[in-house]
């Protein structure tokens, strides 16, 4: 649940970030196989950073796909400079992964 | 006794709230945002207004969308000082899909993938300073993608 997979890659000067974050993104307006509505579960926040430093802030709404996919980039980071996210659901379910930079 | 800690304690977190700098990235769910049905009631909480077309803005989606459960969208804004992107999906139930700030370090450009319930604008918000600047672009959509 909580599985993120995340690549960071030094090209040039700048640092590609890519990270799927496993989660279902239910959006509450679909239903079951019984019929019932599925309740929503989503994430909320999601919050990047550059060794202790927030660099990019999210929030995400029901409109965010399955399985959020996300690439943002860093002009700051060097190799070995250690990236992490953590995320927030509407349920209060956290998640969280981490990754060094790479040459690309 | 204790609902007067209570109150004063909520008071005093909201206060620290509104003393934050504007410049400081503060993480907290804008539930009135993610939940207005229309673009003016989200702009109205986002405090946007005057948003001014811009071709500094490079948005990438596909013309068409087989599947509305997964759209790819690409953002790089060429706007100087670029604080923050926000997506919208006009056709959606609720119409803010995600809003993402850059601190220090972050270039203005994202990658990520959106559900589209029907064919429908998707429309960009970048925010620099007080002045907000937007594009549009339509996709069609075969296929619902928010259940």
């Amino acid at each position: 649940m909580s599985n993120i997979k995340m690549r960071a890659r030094l090209i040039g000067d700048t640092t590609e970030v890519k990270a799927i974050i496993s989660h279902p993104m239910e959006t509450g307006r679909k239903k079951g196989n019984d019929g019932q509505p599925i309740p929503a579960h989503f994430i909320q926040l999601v919050t990047a950073r550059l060794n202790d430093q927030i660099v990019l802030e999210m929030q995400l709404g029901t409109g965010i796909s399955k399985n959020p996919y996300l690439t943002f980039y860093l002009d700051n980071a060097r190799l070995n400079d250690k990236i992490s996210i953590k995320w927030l659901d509407n349920l209060g379910t956290s998640g969280e992964g981490e990754i060094q930079v790479t040459a690309g | 006794m204790q609902r007067r800690n209570f109150l004063g304690l909520f008071l005093g977190s909201v206060t620290a709230l509104l003393l934050a700098p504007v410049r400081a990235l503060a993480n907290v769910w804008n539930t009135r945002a993610f939940e207005a049905t229309k673009f003016s009631n989200a702009a109205l909480v986002l405090g946007i207004e005057n948003e001014t077309p811009s071709q500094d803005i490079d948005f990438i989606v596909p013309e068409r969308a087989e599947n509305g459960a997964i759209v790819q969208v690409e953002i790089t804004s060429r706007i100087p000082n670029t604080e923050s992107i926000a997506i919208f999906v006009t056709h959606n139930p609720t119409m803010l899909v995600g809003h993402f700030a850059f601190g220090s370090g972050a270039l203005p450009r994202l990658v990520t993938r959106i559900k589209m319930a029907e064919t429908s604008d998707v429309k960009i918000v970048v925010k620099s300073g007080n002045q907000y600047f937007t594009t549009t672009k339509n996709v069609v959509v075969f296929a619902n993608g928010c259940g």
